[in-house]
């Protein structure tokens, strides 16, 4: 038996958690297990004050369970590449493990008053997207799908927490990944 | 997707090299990486990059701005872009004037990375569209190019050529597979048009809503999904020409619309109140027998003698087989270079497989037939065995039995059901092996109310 995994590393918002794991079950149709994650400072860069999320993605293939089709780890802290001033999520476009970063998720980062829905719809869409990465998806073009780039919140909050039809006919078309 | 445009990573840190790499390809992108100023000109080399990202500074005696020179002497057409994490005036001045179409300082926000390789990517893919229309326009669109020696279709070339200048709606009609749209774009070319537009719609193609909006464009809010103005097929053949493929097909309402234009030269967008007056010549093709339809009361009378102006009938290709060994020798020539194969000669037994064959999708299945053959074939003349694929045809049609108690339309429903279930779905090559084209296989799937 296979399973999709969801690492929770320290500290993550666990209604985020809870509505990540629910979201994915149902989109990919593997049962979906948790996996408690230690906390990301391995990966902290001092000069930067952000966390690689190079190192973080090598550390969860060595962390992937034997029987996870996909690992999806969720972290509070803010993910960077060394070329880029951030990231919302990274993940091995084909492969087994992806992670999603909630710290720019909230309103709060943007000096709003907070807003869980809104948080919470963010998260699931990050979600989706790095791992439909993992599918081997890349970016769409259509700006309402979950795989299309996001660079900014505004891009995110645009997006619907669901694929295209394009995208979810090529999942289809991968059946042995999905769990059908 | 952008997986045919290839982009190649220069640092000589390898993290920074393959995050930005690995980013790029979940855009899509096809990305190599080299991991000095020397690998990178070799690569090159050996490849057309559309895109370069280069680090600025590199150890090995070969910089950012060295390597950027090399490049642009091997592939002058190369957009670059330098990247670097000690910005200061001087180097990007230094870059700019070498030719590098943009400088950015590492680490750079997603947005200005993606908006900068999207603008760049955007005016390669329309470069390359201009390089591609100019070329098939010189190449295959003069009626100099539609090939035969039949008397009736030196006639319509005849004819082709002398109302090329005229404004007058012509009517093409013929089988699919003809070649309504080569003599179509042929009038075009040969016409003080040229230069203009020519703008092909396929009528059964799109749904009767769709279709309008395709047409006449709409306003900014006129239907759900409007979310800004958008021009019609109309507005952009302004000064040119449109061909509207399967005008047959086209809802009664439609029929009322084009009338309109046809009569006035002018329309509204759809949800719009404004009126767009246009200049441009309508040239009409349909397989169905348009007359019958009037009759039937399918089709307007009034519209079909508006389009009726200036009448082509183009003979099946069984009705002229003086045309195979022609037609079939320039596709060859054609397809050798396309597909790199040396075959030169077609030996006498091929040429009376091709001769006898009743060729129901006409020239275009004679084309699919010979790249077919040209595909197996291993010497330099294609031979009979080439084209065993059409004797089974052959032999197959005469050992069928027909099924009793079904009509003719309900054994066309099911062939192209089964055909489109063997493709996969995919109705290209679904029309492809019926010898039909696309347009009529989707007024097809639309009639028989086919389910994809």
């Amino acid at each position: 038996m296979k399973y999709f995994y969801v690492g929770a590393m320290a500290e993550v918002d666990r209604e985020a958690e809870v509505a990540i794991c629910e979201r994915l079950a149902e989109e990919f149709h593997w049962p979906v297990r948790k996996l408690e994650l230690p906390a990301a400072d391995f990966a902290y860069d001092a000069a930067r004050r952000q966390y690689g999320s190079i190192p973080v993605l090598a550390a969860l293939v060595e962390r992937c369970p034997e029987d996870a089709v996909k690992l999806l780890a969720v972290t509070e802290r803010d993910l960077f590449i060394p070329v880029l001033t951030f990231v919302y999520g990274h993940a091995q476009l084909g492969g087994r493990v992806a992670v999603i970063s909630l710290a720019r998720l909230r309103q709060e980062f943007y000096g709003l008053p907070p807003n869980q829905p809104v948080f919470l719809e963010r998260a699931l869409k990050e979600a989706l997207h790095e791992a439909g990465h993992t599918f081997g998806l890349v970016h769409c073009a259509d700006k309402e799908c979950a795989m299309s780039l996001a660079t900014n919140i505004r891009q995110i909050d645009l997006k619907r927490a669901a694929f295209c039809a394009s995208c979810a006919a090529h999942l289809r078309r991968r059946p042995r990944e999905l769990g059908t | 997707m952008n997986t045919h445009w290839k982009i190649l990573v220069v640092d000589d840190e390898e993290v920074m090299c393959e995050s930005l790499a690995a980013w790029l390809r979940e855009d899509g992108y096809s990305v190599d990486t080299a991991s000095s100023g020397r690998e990178a000109v070799e690569k090159a080399g050996q490849r057309d990059y559309a895109i370069y990202f280069v680090d600025l500074k590199m150890p090995g005696g070969m910089d950012g701005i060295e390597t950027m020179m090399q490049i642009r002497r091997l592939r002058p057409e190369a957009s670059i872009i330098i990247i670097t994490a000690y910005a200061t005036v001087d180097t990007a001045i230094a870059a700019m004037k070498e030719g590098a179409q943009e400088y950015i300082v590492k680490p750079c926000n997603p947005e200005e990375i993606s908006l900068l390789v999207s603008r760049i990517i955007k005016v390669k893919n329309l470069q390359r569209e201009n390089t591609i229309l100019r070329k098939k326009l010189s190449r295959q669109y003069s009626a100099h190019d539609v090939i035969s020696k039949n008397p009736r279709m030196r006639q319509i070339l005849d004819l082709a050529s002398e109302v090329a200048s005229l404004r007058s709606t012509v009517l093409i009609q013929g089988e699919s597979g003809t070649g309504k749209e080569l003599i179509a774009r042929a009038v075009h070319a040969s016409g003080d048009r040229a230069q203009k537009p020519f703008v092909a719609v396929s009528c059964a193609a799109l749904a009767e809503t769709l279709l309008e909006s395709e047409l006449f464009g709409h306003e900014k809010g006129s239907f759900t999904g409007a979310t800004e103005r958008k021009r019609g097929k109309f507005e952009m053949a302004d000064g040119g020409t449109i061909f509207l493929d399967e005008i047959g097909d086209i809802s009664p309402k439609l029929q009322v619309d084009l009338l309109r234009v046809l009569q006035e030269r002018c329309f509204y967008r759809v949800g719009g109140s404004e009126e767009v007056r246009v200049d441009v010549r309508v040239i009409a093709a349909t397989h169905v027998n348009l007359q019958v339809a009037v009759a039937e009361g399918k089709f307007r009378d009034d519209l079909f003698y508006r389009l009726n102006v200036i009448e082509i009938r183009i003979p099946p290709l069984r009705e002229r087989r003086e045309d195979i060994p022609l037609l079939a020798r320039h596709f060859m020539e054609r397809l050798s270079h396309e597909l790199g194969k040396d075959a030169r000669e077609i030996s006498e037994g091929a040429l009376k497989i091709l001769m006898d064959y009743n060729w129901p999708g006409n020239v275009r299945e004679l084309e699919n037939a010979m790249e077919r053959a040209m595909v197996t074939c291993r010497g330099q003349e294609l031979t009979e065995g080439d084209f065993s694929f059409l004797a089974q045809n052959g032999l197959a049609s005469k050992a069928w039995v027909a099924p009793s108690g079904m009509t003719l339309q309900e054994m066309e429903k099911q062939l192209i059901v089964a055909t489109i279930e063997r493709t996969g779905g995919n109705i290209k090559e679904s029309a492809a092996i019926l010898g039909i084209d696309r347009s009529t296989m989707y007024e097809k799937i639309k009639r028989y109310e086919i389910s994809r």
